[in-house]
């Protein structure tokens, strides 16, 4: 078993309304970076999994992200992972 | 007199006033704690409001995976009746009792503050002692209160009748259809965002919300099957 840092990316579904990212947006017009287009604000974890591969480990995390880590009805995730 | 288990999470703070108005109904009310696996013969389980879990990740997530969540979650199957206030119904709709889920507030302020809903459906364990079109003053108290549902379940609700109360005036968070409360295809599970159990007397702005309790003391009791109850080796009607 090797110890593997898995990074998550969870992002509020592109079809939904994500308030924080308009704020955030809102606020860098305010300091005149007008060149913004859109801001959307997620969410990253990073854990370190012990798997026998970094398949294996991306595959284990696929499953926490189906049961906790993210919702299915609200957000999108994307999975990486680094050998440490 | 009915059985009321009200289940209090760490974080739940609106658990004593719900077992207060529980009890002003007539009900025999009682907490269960989260880690508990069983709910003690409850007729009908209450998760209150509150903050299980300090909203950790997204509200309900953590509280949905608590141990006393699988025998909830058989109660609801068995058809038995389920209510889930403020975080109790981002908790179901986290356990996936309920379709949907709470985002944040479209204008991301936490609003604690009276709002008018209508009732849209008296045809639940919640409801049935109010008239269809009445509206009611109930405060809400959340930062996550917008109702989202994938592409064609808000519609699927409005069709079944499963949209209980409306949001009526102003829609305080920006939620789908004005959604403020919903029921399951079942009808035995009911989610809210306004607090009912914070109007339940003239001392305290009104009661409007006591007949949320009322009714679920009046609900026949003969109605669903989870009333057949094992009592040692014998089957009791109830």
């Amino acid at each position: 078993m090797t110890a593997y840092r898995v990074e998550v990316r969870v992002m509020p579904r592109a079809a939904l309304l994500d308030p924080q990212g308009q704020a955030v947006q809102h606020a860098l017009h305010a300091l005149g970076f007008n060149d913004v287009k859109q801001v959307r604000v997620g969410k990253h974890l990073v854990l370190d999994v012990e798997a026998k591969s970094g398949e294996d480990a991306v595959a284990r995390t696929r499953i926490m992200c189906d049961r906790l880590l993210a919702n299915p009805v609200t957000e999108d995730f994307e999975v990486a992972v680094r050998t440490s | 007199m009915r059985r009321v288990a009200i289940v209090v999470f760490p974080g739940s703070n609106c658990d004593v006033d719900t077992l207060d108005a529980a009890r002003a109904a007539g009900s025999d009310a009682y907490f269960v704690w989260h880690r508990e696996t069983a709910l003690k013969q409850a007729d009908v389980v209450i998760l209150p409001g509150g903050f299980s879990y300090g909203d950790y990740l997204r509200s309900g997530a953590i509280a949905r995976f608590s141990p006393i969540m699988t025998a909830v979650t058989a109660h609801a199957r068995e058809g038995g009746a389920v209510l889930g206030i403020c975080n109790g119904f981002q908790t179901l709709c986290e356990a996936g009792l309920l379709p949907g889920a709470l985002m944040r507030n479209a204008r991301l302020r936490f609003l604690s503050r009276p709002v008018w809903v209508r009732v849209e459906s008296t045809d639940t364990p919640f409801t049935s002692l109010y008239d269809q079109g009445d509206v009611l003053e109930i405060p809400i108290a959340h930062g996550d209160g917008r109702y989202v549902a994938l592409p064609g379940v808000a519609a699927e609700l409005e069709a079944q009748g499963q949209v209980v109360w409306r949001y009526v005036r102003d829609n305080p968070n920006g939620s789908t259809n004005d959604i403020a409360g919903i029921c399951n295809a079942d009808r035995n599970v009911v989610g809210l965002m306004p607090h009912p159990e914070r109007r339940i007397a003239a001392l305290l702005g009104g009661s409007d919300g006591a007949r949320v309790f009322q009714s679920m003391e009046a609900h026949n009791a003969t109605q669903h099957a989870v009333d057949v109850r094992a009592v040692g080796d014998r089957h009791l009607r109830v």
